[in-house]
């Protein structure tokens, strides 16, 4: 009887353990090791398709936010009035990236809830997204003029992370 | 507005859960031998609060209220009625609210209907029922709560996934939630009885029905599920062994098993322990489908949003559930002492439990296997089809032999009285088979077994169903029902599986096609605006040269806006002897379109097998068994 006891207990420990690491097992799409490390050189078209950014556009400023945003998610726009925030108390230069969306959907978004963005590029497939380490929206990248990464945020910023960003800015 | 209604709706199911638990202590120490009428009322009220917050929450999506979160994520005003209402439980959050829906409708319906077992054993019962329920309202509540409000409100929902846009799919949860949620009432019971030591006949006599439609509903609902994906996926299969389709599996292996033991339990007031393990596992078995479906752990077409914190909190609630069960157990376990003749009914019923429990092991360790090595050495592997093939399909041969001979097999002790008979049915068996290839084709030698043992199956259950005609005797008519159905489905897998012609290639409008015995004309492609999606619709002629007959099939590939997707529609052909199977996808800067052509045989048969199977289940509900 104790024998069964100590097996059963033992063997749905193990499984239940087993599952508890499998779901804390986030190595999958872990991106955050981009901090530190250099931008790679990058080309985006803007919204309207008029113009084309590149790494250089970005270094004329002291610190850049890259926001990946969409109309179509809900926490973008939780999100949203921290972004309006810090263009609004900071001055800080925000490039919005508008992933897998509709232009008319994205600037309808833009519309009613503000734009918080300098400048704004389009990602229709969600390739270039990719290289910069975006695997799900919202995220945001926090650079320096070097093109640094700073500081990753996966997903929507909230006060904390607000307050963290006007500190950091502050400080330079 | 609706979401104050709903929380206050969900407040208030929590409020009178933790009140029915605190009379229900109370009325335990009472000596009346009836239960307080406090506790149906409290139970009724339980009942109409939670379900007028499902209702809450399908007028949601029929106003389309985007100011809920669930609302604006899966609907969109242009969504015809019907699905912007099936969308209620298309969603992870929705489906949680239908989840404990059915747990307390089940709770409800458990004290109502048991009114003769004893009074400590149904309080015990209803105080574990509500125990679980309250742990899923908590969840739903602080995790995944459908009401929660988007502000500002957006002016427009997000769309339901245009493959969750199906009528099968509408029903497809509904009926697998009955099934497997259905399964927490003998859960409860488990503890009930443990804990009021009320065993043995009255106990089994009490959980049979409950258990019955459970079993016959999760059947319905694992069927409704693969015709689904049939239909929508665009694969032309039926069945992939994908962790989802496990984990609604998983549960049914076990609940066949305990209606079978049920039966000993009744009959000879044994093997009352393992009962109980059965009843537990049933239910925790469906938790740890639904974690797996949901925490995102596993890849699979069907998997929620991933959300390890959903994950977590599953996780825990499925230890506790699975600690405790398992404490009381153990502190209340008395040992047994089986005299089982080997020649007898219940030794054939322990066989078929042990192969249950074969099938439900191996899809367990198929199924969780990934999630072990990626966590234990960091290796992500996938187990596919042919390991579930080579484990499970040989053992499907003996398992078939036994399910036609067990249950003329007699309680205690039997006899065989004549041998002649089971010889000359198998021979008829192997005929049959050795016509099927000479007509045909012939296939493997693991198909023949398994042609031959489901003809076997077939003939012996026919047999039984001619002699209750004629005894005019149809008590056994369920169990016939169930075992005809289940030769059935094996039978017919077995043909469409080795019966089935697939094509693939790639055409232009205007160009044909020959291979085997047919002729394809890809005549047009016609362009058309719907509601909610634009249709590229293929025509093709399919011309038979062996018997010239000609059919039209329209293959689509549909453009939704809402979200933006490309679904591919199969057009199907469905005869009674096969189906015809044509879809078509486009190929990026190219005029040529990709065609899947595929002759099914039989599946109208499958699903018509698997039907009586259920159906088996419902006619013994409506039996009386005295």
């Amino acid at each position: 009887m104790k024998t069964n006891i100590i097996i059963s207990f033992g063997l749905i420990s193990f499984i239940l353990l087993l599952f508890y690491f499998g779901l804390n097992n986030k190595n999958k799409y872990e991106t955050s090791d981009l901090v530190g490390k250099k931008l790679s050189s990058f080309e985006l078209k803007s919204l309207d398709e008029k113009n084309v950014f590149n790494s250089n556009t970005l270094e004329k400023n002291t610190f850049t936010l890259i926001n990946f945003w969409a109309s179509w998610c809900a926490p973008c726009r939780k999100e949203h009035e921290y972004l309006m925030l810090l263009k609004k108390k900071t001055g800080l230069k925000i490039l919005g990236v508008n992933f897998k969306d509709r232009k008319e959907n994205a600037l309808e978004f833009l519309q009613t809830l503000g734009n918080p963005y300098y400048l704004l590029a389009k990602d229709h497939d969600g390739r270039s997204s990719v290289n910069f380490g975006i695997y799900g929206i919202p995220e945001s990248l926090l650079i320096d003029n070097e093109l640094n990464v700073i500081k990753k945020f996966i997903g929507p910023i909230n006060f904390d992370n607000y307050k963290e960003i006007v500190k950091i800015i502050n400080n330079k | 507005m609706l979401n104050n209604i709903g929380n206050l709706l969900i407040f208030l199911s929590i409020a009178v859960s933790i009140l029915i638990i605190y009379f229900s202590i109370h009325s335990l120490k009472e000596k009346k031998k009836t239960i307080n009428k406090k506790l149906f009322n409290l139970s009724l009220w339980q009942t109409t609060f939670t379900l007028t917050s499902f209702f809450a929450l399908i007028i949601g999506f029929i106003l389309s209220d985007f100011s809920l979160i669930t609302v604006f994520q899966n609907s969109h005003s242009l969504k015809p009625l019907f699905y912007k209402i099936t969308a209620t439980w298309g969603n992870h959050e929705g489906s949680l609210l239908l989840w404990i829906n059915v747990l307390v409708i089940f709770s409800f319906l458990f004290l109502v209907f048991n009114k003769d077992a004893e009074k400590k054993y149904r309080i015990y019962t209803l105080i574990s029922q509500n125990v679980l329920i309250i742990g899923f309202f908590l969840f739903l509540f602080f995790n995944s709560n459908p009401f929660d409000l988007v502000v500002p409100t957006p002016k427009q929902g997000l769309g339901l996934n245009p493959i969750l846009q199906d009528p099968a799919l509408a029903i497809h949860p509904p009926l697998l939630y009955i099934g497997f949620v259905g399964s927490s009432i003998y859960f409860s019971a488990a503890i009930g009885s443990l804990l009021s030591s009320y065993e043995g006949r009255n106990f089994a006599k009490s959980i049979k029905p409950w258990v019955i439609v459970s079993w016959s509903f999760q059947t319905l609902g694992i069927l409704v599920g693969s015709i689904w994906a049939y239909y929508e996926l665009g694969w032309g299969g039926f069945w992939f062994w994908d962790p989802v389709e496990n984990a609604s599996l998983m549960p049914w292996f076990v609940m066949t098993a305990l209606i079978h033991s049920l039966v000993v339990l009744q009959k000879r007031e044994s093997l009352y322990s393992w009962v109980i393990i059965l009843c537990l596992s049933a239910f925790t078995l469906s938790v740890t489908g639904t974690f797996l479906v949901r925490s995102g752990i596993l890849n699979s077409v069907h998997t929620f949003a991933n959300d390890p914190s959903r994950g977590l909190y599953i996780l825990v609630f499925l230890s506790l559930m699975i600690f405790t069960a398992l404490t009381i157990f153990f502190i209340k376990y008395k040992k047994e002492n089986y005299s089982f003749n080997t020649n007898s009914k219940e030794t054939y019923i322990l066989v078929n439990n042990w192969f249950m429990a074969f099938y439900l092991i191996t899809i367990l360790i198929g199924t969780t296997y990934p999630i072990f090595t990626e966590a234990l050495v960091n290796i992500k592997i996938s187990v596919g089809p042919p390991f579930y093939n080579i484990v499970i399909i040989p053992l499907v041969v003996p398992f078939l032999f036994i399910m036609a001979l067990a249950p003329k097999v007699k309680w205690i002790s039997n006899k065989f009285k004549s041998s002649m008979n089971f010889f000359s049915i198998i021979a008829l068996a192997i005929l049959l088979n050795a016509l099927i290839i000479y007509y045909l084709e012939p296939y493997s030698f693991l198909t023949n077994l398994i042609i031959t043992s489901s003809i076997f199956l077939i003939i012996y259950s026919l047999l039984d169903l001619v002699n209750i005609i004629r005894k005019k005797n149809n008590f056994d008519l369920p169990r016939i029902l169930s075992h005809l159905g289940f030769g059935f489905l094996v039978f017919f897998i077995g043909l469409n599986h080795s019966y089935s012609v697939d094509q693939d290639f790639n055409l232009k409008e205007g160009e044909k096609k020959e291979f085997e015995n047919y002729v394809i004309n890809f005549k047009s492609l016609n362009y058309e605006q719907y509601k909610n999606y634009k249709a590229v619709i293929g025509e093709f002629d399919l011309l038979n040269k062996k018997n010239l007959k000609q059919e039209t099939l329209f293959p689509e590939i549909r453009i939704y806006n809402q979200p933006k997707t490309l679904t591919y529609e199969a057009s199907i052909r469905t005869g009674l002897g096969h189906d015809l199977y044509l879809t078509m996808s486009n190929i990026s800067r190219s005029e040529f379109y990709n065609i899947k052509f595929q002759k099914k045989p039989f599946m109208i048969w499958i699903w018509f097998s698997a039907i009586m199977i259920s159906t088996g289940g419902f006619v013994r509900l409506f039996k009386n068994e005295n």
